[in-house]
């Protein structure tokens, strides 16, 4: 795929991925929908292929997920025209993505410190703490199903379940962990 | 933060663990960052807290906290609260460049090469495996952190009973997070602020 990127596109990149930045409550990967129908669905920037392999590769990586985001901006630039191109993208989408909400959490966290003894913040901080502890069992619960139920999916379920306890009770280096998933995986055995 | 009556007195110089220095932070944060597959908030809640002790588990659910309802990618804003926290704006920049730098690289290595692997039945299986596990660790995690609610100012009986709300209206329900955020940890904070009168 081969397209021409101008100023005012790179432009209009950075600018929505400015937005979704600060939209992007409970992480980048929120916004995921809403990228594929700009980038692929409606500039025509990416193939759809090259949105599932940004995703699937920044997962498999270690680091955060946001990394993601940077392949995008990856592949628009290799679309546009070689590696030069790649890395500027892949700079601009960054940059666009992490500014905004990243000056904000910086600003709430400044602020939140230097006023850490009002009632108003041990309130939040205190308060929010049953509902932070049981989003990430639910995200746990989230990544192990997949949001389908099929009983095909046990033995993944049981790797899930084994590691859960594993971690919890256990102080076993996790890179073990993950190594076990991944052989299993290999094997064709989950 | 609060100060219970049995904290020592201010004059006594603290002991607490914490980074010695940006570069400390720096590396602490890649290292980090290079062991999270499939998330990297397992990873740093042991190393942070189990092993280099710089935070306790009820200081690490309060900079979460913040981390979670802010906009942006939890764990890069987790750097920024942790690294302002020790060296003001230098320490944020500098941990979330450590949380990002490395990996970066990693990825884009990654990507110049998947095109040949894509198709692979192990590698895909590889993969799935291990998101089977990083789904585990992420759970664990929560788990491990819920042993701080038994000190939670509403008692534990409360806390339980929103954090089971919460696991349904996103695992179950799928209700969308930022309803959940506003909603019962609107409750949450509102029911707190009457509990811990000045």
């Amino acid at each position: 795929m081969t397209i021409v990127m101008t100023h005012r596109d790179w432009f209009d990149l950075v600018l929505h991925f400015a937005t979704l930045s600060m939209l992007s409550v409970g992480g980048a990967i929120t916004t995921a929908p809403d990228m594929h129908r700009f980038l692929v669905d409606g500039r025509h920037w990416m193939t759809d292929p090259q949105f599932s392999a940004s995703i699937a590769i920044a997962q498999s990586a270690p680091g955060p997920n946001v990394l993601f985001v940077a392949l995008m901006g990856w592949n628009v630039g290799l679309n546009a025209g070689g590696l030069p191109l790649a890395a500027f993208g892949l700079t601009l989408a960054m940059l666009g993505i992490m500014l905004p909400s990243t000056t904000l959490t910086y600003l709430a966290a400044r602020w939140g410190q230097a006023n850490r003894e009002l009632r108003g913040v041990r309130a939040f901080k205190q308060g929010m703490a049953p509902i932070v502890v049981a989003l990430l069992v639910a995200t746990g619960w989230i990544l192990a199903t997949g949001g389908n139920y099929t009983m095909r999916n046990w033995p993944l379920w049981l790797v899930t379940g084994v590691t859960t306890v594993i971690v919890w009770r256990t102080r076993l280096h996790l890179l073990w962990l993950l190594g076990a998933g991944a052989l299993l995986g290999w094997f064709g055995l989950v | 933060m609060s100060f219970p009556s049995a904290a020592p007195l201010p004059a006594e110089p603290e002991r607490r663990p914490q980074p010695e220095s940006l570069t400390d932070l720096f590396v602490s944060f890649t290292v980090m960052a290079l062991q999270g597959f499939g998330g990297v908030l397992a990873v740093v809640q042991r190393e942070l807290v189990e092993k280099k002790g710089w935070l306790t588990r009820e200081e690490f659910i309060e900079e979460w906290s913040v981390a979670q309802i802010m906009p942006g990618p939890n764990v890069v804003n987790l750097a920024i609260v942790l690294g302002a926290r020790y060296f003001g704006l230098r320490g944020a920049m500098v941990a979330v460049a450590g949380m990002l730098a490395v990996p970066l690289l990693v990825v884009v290595a990654l990507a110049l090469v998947y095109a040949q692997y894509a198709g692979n039945p192990h590698v895909a299986g590889a993969l799935r495996g291990m998101g089977a596990v990083a789904a585990g660790l992420i759970t664990a995690t929560g788990l491990k952190l819920s042993g701080a609610l038994k000190k939670h100012p509403l008692g534990v009986g409360m806390a339980a009973l929103l954090a089971v709300a919460t696991f349904v209206a996103i695992a179950l329900l799928r209700l969308p997070l930022i309803w959940v955020l506003l909603g019962l940890g609107g409750v949450a904070c509102a029911l707190t602020w009457r509990k811990i009168a000045p």
